[in-house]
């Protein structure tokens, strides 16, 4: 999993929603979006803040097209109020917004050149007209498109029409840009790239950014903070690290990158909790800053790279485990062993290739000591 | 690819020439000399110049011209709106009975029409003529132009109106400087099909139409009822070649304009 | 905004309201009214002045006495039937000479098929009257076919061909087909090859594969070809009137000689009212079948 942190620029970390005082740009106040029967949207409260850079993710149909085509102007809510800068956007119809959405598809208009695309808004907002061509010549320097200012939208690469659909919705510099899926149409290479050269776009423009995705590698990579969603409801939102760190439930968990997930009864003692998951075996030794009670049941979820795999226990850590080797996925950097416990459960661990291949350790049917920390795992009550 | 069939051949080769013969023959006819069908009398172009001589026939045409022209722009104006308001009207009261009238004079015989439509007519004017042969053309043409439309708009992306209104643009903007822009070929191919069918029609306008409005298949129809009249041949000849080099320019120009676009999106890579 | 979009709707709404919905209530209107030689007014006459009892009369004066005369005649139900007659087997015979051609064009190579596609369009913009017109100096006595085949010497004597139902049933065939062909050919281009290697692949003949994979598949395009054949020729009346003969009874015929020779309005109105009943099942079982394939393309 890449886990890029923000480049640690400012003096202080960007943060606003650690702090009270902050004023958040979007809120969300109790968001219910029903279509007849199906509610996609569930009785929705979040604050977005100035700068940010927010990702709505979750599977299709979890309702984030929906959240931000509320945003957008193109679906109302139901139930509650949607505030942009303090006042209420809701009727407010999307072309009188200062939001500005970059399409999936794109939806660069296939009559008008790359110029045209871009000066479209400007053209319809109070903009001087002599400015029009400097606010568009900028555009184009920003996306990198200058030599491309005549051509129609087909004829230009995939990769060049997701440039311009971004250049076309900044334009007009709103404050908040939405962007639906960006890079979904584009390759896996073209993608990493573009990934990193949003969050410059970001950066330089100051404009709050906030994205639509499926792909949890993408929202991770660039966003300031997650939103996960489910069934119309936010389940967690945090930073990236927090998300994958310290999810809050077993769905986000699961949802984030690879884990395993141990169900077992917990038993409390201050900020240590053992999870008894099998009879006849050591429990695992966690620590949570959460409410738990006795013989409460719990699932507890550790990530494979947090686990080592090796022939003794290693004696710096809190939890070791023995099984027996059922599986190696061979993936070139890494090897995911596959370990049988003696109780049945099937555990993950992610081990570097750090020596040549010909000289693994291990093998199908070895015993092995699983080894990690109490504080690798966290233990989830929902 | 497989090479084609002696089946497929020889189907295509039959089926064709039955399509073509028909058409073929007529046009030979046209430049026979003589007034029978049976005789061939050498190759002459008389009959052509008796039918520009013949004044009965070049009013009918100019009414004809007229009408169809009117009938084109009022039902491509007409069919665009139901089209657009069937794909983009959303939900409002009556929409099915709309979808349906707008659907059902396709499938009208043109006996029905005509004669509900001079039924009505009667009551609306004191004499029949080109309005009411145009109106009623308006009628059924419209219902063609907004098939063309509304599987246009069904076909593009709604996203991109939605991208429009995004920036900035108000409704009726954005159907001016996007919608229109790109389902204009569709407008115009909608223009060509109610010019034709204007042209066409026998049956409606027969119904409705009125002194000095005799349009051309009307003149034709009484020419051609007892028998073949040589110089309706030489107008159908007239009328075919029109037609042939009116689909053939438009499907070369068609042809190049996919070719041009084959060749630009090859250049964007 | 709201305006506008009303303005919007209403312009197009309105338009087929008056020339279209109106007509068919004075159709119908006109068809139960009684039996007069031209020139309305028809009674009964809707008199709005005298209010519920005015429009309580105007009902009761309506009556079936069209409709009864349509049932006593034969005339008519004959009419009726030989129209549902020549536009079946009009339909069939569009279908065996449609199909073949449709399935050439299909497993043509490539770069041929725009050329085969526009010869099947051309005739389909060029006037429907000259098309029809066109089978008149060929189907006579003396026409270009009984020239033909008394010269190669297959036959002594010209037959008799024009002014028969044989004319109707080709004058029928020629000016439909390319509506049978562009539903065909549509679905059959669709249809991925190598399902029909796949069929052969999985041991069965060429035949098999074409009557198992290749003809089901088509249905829906056949289906859509053949309604859009017969409901037309069902009310055709330019083809049986300059090809048929004296007894071709077709019902588009039979109404605009009631019309024009007879001119008993309320009688063609309620041929014309009988008429649009018979069409109303294969419009509908026509449209379903277009939805479907809509959904299924979806």
């Amino acid at each position: 999993m890449a886990q890029p942190t923000r480049p640690a620029s400012a003096q202080t970390v960007f943060a606003p929603w650690t702090d009270p005082t902050a004023q958040p740009l979007i809120q969300f106040k109790n968001v219910t979006k029903q279509f007849g029967d199906f509610t996609a949207v569930d009785d929705l409260t979040i604050n977005i803040y100035e700068r940010e850079f927010f990702a709505l993710l979750g599977p299709s149909g979890c309702g984030k097209t929906t959240l931000m085509r509320m945003l957008a102007g193109f679906e109302n809510p139901t139930h509650g109020e949607i505030l942009l800068g303090g006042k209420n956007i809701v009727p407010v119809p999307p072309n009188q917004r200062p939001v500005n959405m970059m399409f999936q598809s794109y939806a660069l208009f296939p009559h008008l050149s790359v110029w045209e695309n871009i000066a479209f808004g400007l053209k319809r907002s109070d903009m001087p007209k002599d400015q029009i061509g400097d606010r568009v010549a900028e555009m184009l320097r920003l996306t990198r498109m200058e030599k491309f200012a005549k051509r129609k939208p087909h004829q230009i690469s995939g990769g060049q029409r997701q440039r311009v659909a971004l250049a076309r919705s900044l334009a007009k510099a709103p404050k908040l840009l939405l962007l639906d899926e960006p890079l979904g149409a584009l390759d896996k290479k073209l993608r990493n790239d573009t990934q990193f050269e949003l969050m410059d776009i970001q950066e330089k423009t100051g404009t709050t950014f906030v994205i639509v995705t499926h792909d949890q590698e993408e929202a991770m990579t660039v966003a300031s903070r997650v939103a996960v969603m489910d069934a119309g409801k936010m389940i967690q939102v945090d930073t990236p690290a927090g998300i994958y760190e310290a999810p809050n439930s077993v769905y986000v968990a699961d949802f984030i990158g690879d884990v395993n997930i141990i169900e077992g009864n917990a038993s409390v003692s201050g900020e240590k909790v053992d999870v008894h998951f099998a009879e006849g075996v050591d429990p695992i030794h966690a620590v949570t800053d959460k409410p738990i009670t006795d013989g409460q049941r719990v699932s507890y979820a550790v990530r494979p790279e947090k686990i080592s795999v090796d022939r003794e226990p290693l004696a710096d850590r809190a939890n070791h485990v023995k099984g027996k080797v059922e599986d190696i996925g061979y993936l070139g950097n890494v090897s995911t062993y596959h370990v049988r416990l003696p109780s049945g459960q099937l555990v993950s661990a992610l081990m570097t290739n750090s020596r040549r291949l010909a000289r693994r350790d291990f093998t199908w049917e070895d015993e092995v000591w699983l080894s990690w920390t109490d504080t690798a795992g966290v233990v989830l009550t929902e | 690819m497989k090479k084609p069939s002696w089946f497929n051949i020889t189907s295509l080769t039959l089926g064709f020439a039955f399509l073509y013969i028909p058409m073929l023959v007529l046009i030979a006819y046209s430049f026979n000399g003589g007034r029978l069908v049976t005789v061939w009398a050498g190759f002459s172009t008389k009959w052509y110049g008796e039918l520009l001589s013949n004044e009965a026939f070049l009013d009918a045409a100019w009414v004809t011209l007229r009408v169809a022209v009117a009938t084109a722009t009022l039902a491509t104006v007409l069919g665009t709106l139901a089209g657009y308001v069937l794909v983009r009207g959303g939900r409002f009261m009556g929409r099915t009975l709309f979808a349906g009238m707008a659907y059902a004079p396709l499938v009208m015989p043109d006996v029905i029409l005509g004669l509900s439509l001079l039924l009505l007519f009667k009551t609306m004017f004191s004499s029949m003529g080109m309005t009411t042969v145009i109106l009623a053309h308006t009628t059924f043409a419209m219902c063609y132009v907004s098939v063309v439309v509304s599987s246009r708009l069904m076909s593009f992306d709604r996203s991109i109106e939605e991208a429009a209104a995004d920036l900035g643009a108000t409704a009726f903007d954005t159907f001016k400087s996007v919608t229109l822009p790109i389902i204009f070929p569709a407008v115009l191919s909608g223009w060509l099909l109610a010019f034709t069918l204007s042209l066409d029609d026998l049956v409606i306008a027969s119904f409705v139409t009125g002194p000095g409005a005799t349009t051309l298949p009307i003149k034709i129809f009484s020419a051609v009822r007892l028998g073949v009249s040589p110089e309706i041949n030489a107008l159908s000849t007239i009328m075919i070649g029109i037609v042939t080099i009116g689909v053939i320019t438009f499907s070369v120009i068609n042809k190049r304009q996919i070719a041009q676009r084959l060749r630009d999106e090859k250049m964007a890579g | 905004m709201t305006l506008r979009r009303f303005i919007l709707i209403a312009i197009p709404f309105s338009w087929l309201l008056l020339f279209f919905l109106v007509p068919f209530i004075v159709v119908l209107k006109l068809s139960l009214s009684d039996p007069a030689i031209a020139i309305p007014p028809y009674t009964p006459t809707l008199d709005p002045s005298s209010g519920w009892a005015g429009i309580k009369s105007f009902f009761g004066q309506l009556d079936f006495d069209n409709f009864t005369f349509l049932t006593l005649d034969p005339l008519y139900y004959t009419a009726y039937l030989s129209s549902l007659k020549i536009a079946v087997i009009s339909t069939m015979l569009t279908l065996l000479v449609a199909f073949p051609m449709a399935y050439g064009m299909a497993r043509a190579p490539e770069q041929w098929r725009p050329t085969l596609m526009m010869l099947v369009i051309l005739p389909f913009w060029t006037s429907f009257l000259i098309r029809v017109y066109a089978w008149v100096g060929i189907l006579g006595k003396e026409g270009f076919l009984n020239m033909v085949l008394m010269w190669i010497g297959i036959i002594d004597e010209p037959l008799t061909i024009l002014n028969t139902n044989i004319a109707v049933y080709i004058g029928i065939v020629y000016t439909y087909l390319p509506f049978m062909i562009l539903p065909i050919y549509s679905t059959l281009e669709k249809l991925d090859m190598s399902l029909i290697e796949a069929a052969e692949d999985l041991g069965s003949t060429r035949a098999q594969a074409f009557w198992l994979i290749t003809a089901p598949l088509s249905l829906p395009g056949v289906i859509a070809g053949c309604f859009l054949v017969f409901i037309p020729a069902l009310g055709e009346f330019v083809i049986p009137s300059l090809l048929g003969g004296s007894d071709t009874l077709m019902i588009g015929k039979v109404l605009w000689d009631e019309f024009f020779a007879n001119r008993d309005w309320p009688l063609a109105s309620a041929v014309a009212v009988v008429l649009l009943m018979i069409l109303i099942v294969p419009i509908i079982l026509f449209q379903r079948n277009q939805q479907k394939q809509m959904e299924a393309d979806q």
